[in-house]
């Protein structure tokens, strides 16, 4: 077989899989991310601990009630949702007017009284969930071997990520969003109900950090922690990206994956921090995000 | 100041108001800007708002639509009390804003831009209409709405109101910082929906154009209603006219 700058092949293959896997998350999570700021203004804090919630609730469905995998998918972003509407109702909708520091603290707060209370009752040791049949085993490609379920998490990811853009730069749902994100007094004034808008957008965001919980449960073990580990390195994703740009967090977060893992081939040591170097590197050349726009 | 009462009289002639304000008063935040308007507009009329910078008619525009931080009195459309009305209610009234601003959306291209409103009512202009209205829409129909020239954008916001069934149109200075010719072309744009059974409430710097599209003025100052002139006696009025607005 052919190496690469002395690297074996399934090394390399190995390692950019798992970069794109971890790609899958940073995307489809910094993706919920930009939803929520380009239209709430407010910076999700809690979304790491709203991923760990779609992985427990995955759990807690299969555990009690004997829900498959699959229907999990479906519900849990839902029911993940569902209390992301609560808490915009009850508490978001009541900042929007103030600086973005009091979203922030707010939804930082709800993250560490959610993960708190998990802790409380299921410890930190981590749950494990079983992969579902129909994806168990893998695919021998030659070079590399492929196992079919992280191969469903990045054609997931890739599915949900561009119907979400799909949505929102090519529908008439989506041409309300932009204008509201410009000009909700404007759309308001149109007629349109921007305040339910926002509400449900809020939801979508939380239930998109939701569906990707869902599917790192059979990957990563169920943990209270799983999302406070994740959120940081998702922040830069979105910070390299530029806030509010919904192509850019789902290319930036697909690509800051890659590069890691290819990191973790050519130099293992800088892997952790390669991500930060590159948000160091953008801030101080293009402070706005790589796509992101002239504030 | 004026009786309201007065102004009143003068318009009641031909049939009831489609939009009448009584005692509107408007807050920016802290800030009080509208010290009691009292107007009247009849279906079908073009009504202008004249004043000095700052007297208040982009305010009055604002108050009616609801987006004012504050605002008490009684704006009555077409029987409908609205000022306890969130905006988007009142949008659904029949009332539509077309802003100093132009509030053309840069995420959008020009045909979202033009499709954004939602129909409220039926009997709003079909797009094929408002096409042949601004042709240059049509031609540039994929272009981000930002890009088009100012005059463009102006017919832009213009048009996107009239697909949506709306009766009452609030254009605020459509005519501001536009070239001469294109002036006249919004002009001509307004008779036409003058004749489409539109009616506007249409405030200007620009009394000149005013006088051509207009059947009353009102004049705005300091937050009030302060006089109010039928077109065909503008003449009679010049000099006063020219004293309200400063010239």
């Amino acid at each position: 077989m052919f190496e690469l700058l002395g690297v074996p092949p399934q090394v390399l293959m190995g390692q950019l899989l798992l970069g794109l896997i971890n790609g899958s998350f940073y995307a489809v999570l910094s993706l919920g991310l930009a939803v929520i700021f380009g239209l709430l203004n407010i910076i999700n804090f809690s979304h790491g601990a709203q991923y760990m919630l779609g992985a427990f609730v995955a759990w807690m469905l299969l555990e009690y009630l004997g829900i498959s995998y699959w229907w999990a998918l479906l519900l849990a972003p839902v029911i993940v949702g569902a209390t992301g509407l609560v808490l915009e109702k009850l508490a978001l909708r009541r900042l929007y007017h103030l600086d973005h520091l009091y979203g922030l603290l707010l939804t930082f707060g709800v993250a560490l009284i959610i993960q708190g209370l998990f802790r409380n009752y299921y410890g930190i040791s981590g749950l494990p969930y079983q992969i579902p049949d129909q994806l168990s085993g893998g695919q021998n490609l030659g070079f590399m071997f492929l196992p079919n379920y992280r191969g469903w998490v990045v054609v997931a990811s890739v599915v949900v990520c561009f119907g979400t853009w799909f949505v929102i730069e090519k529908t008439k749902l989506g041409a309300y969003l932009r204008a509201a994100t410009e000009n909700p007094t404007l759309v308001g004034a149109f007629g349109i109900n921007v305040p339910l808008m926002i509400m449900l957008t809020y939801g979508f965001g939380v239930a998109l950090a939701g569906f990707a919980g869902v599917l790192a449960a059979p990957i990563y073990s169920v943990n209270p922690n799983m999302g406070a580990d994740l959120i940081i390195v998702v922040f830069a994703v979105v910070v390299i990206g530029g806030m509010g740009s919904i192509m850019g967090a789902i290319v930036t977060g697909f690509g800051l994956g890659i590069i890691e893992g290819l990191t973790k081939v050519f130099y293992p040591a800088g892997s952790a921090v390669v991500i930060f170097v590159i948000m160091a590197i953008v801030l101080m050349i293009k402070p706005e995000g790589l796509f992101g726009r002239n504030a | 100041m004026t009786d309201a009462a007065t102004l009143t009289r003068d318009t009641a002639a031909t049939g009831a108001p489609l939009l009448k304000v009584e005692g509107l008063q408007g807050w920016y935040g802290e800030s009080h800007v509208l010290h009691g308007i009292d107007f009247e507009v009849r279906q079908g009329e073009v009504v202008t708002l004249l004043g000095r910078n700052g007297a208040g008619k982009t305010s009055t525009l604002k108050a009616i639509m609801g987006i004012l931080s504050k605002r008490s009195g009684s704006v009555n459309m077409g029987g409908t009390e609205t000022i306890g009305l969130e905006p988007r209610h009142i949008a659904r009234l029949g009332i539509a804003l077309c802003p100093e601003e132009r509030g053309i959306f840069a995420s959008l291209n020009v045909e979202e831009n033009l499709m954004l409103p939602p129909k409220i009512a039926d009997g709003g202009l079909p797009v094929e209409r408002i096409y042949q209205l601004f042709p240059n829409l049509l031609e540039r129909k994929r272009s981000q709405g930002t890009k088009l020239s100012g005059g463009e954008q102006q017919m832009l916001a213009i048009a996107r109101i009239l697909r949506t069934g709306a009766k009452l149109l609030l254009l605020d200075e459509p005519t501001e910082g536009l070239a001469p010719v294109i002036v006249q072309q919004i002009g001509a744009t307004i008779r036409e929906l003058k004749k489409e059974g539109f009616t506007i409430v249409l405030v200007e710097q620009n009394f000149r154009f005013a006088a051509s599209v207009a059947d009353r003025h009102y004049v705005v100052d300091q937050g009030q209603v302060v006089d109010m002139i039928p077109n065909a006696d503008l003449d009679a009025n010049i000099d006063k006219l020219h004293a309200y607005l400063g010239v």
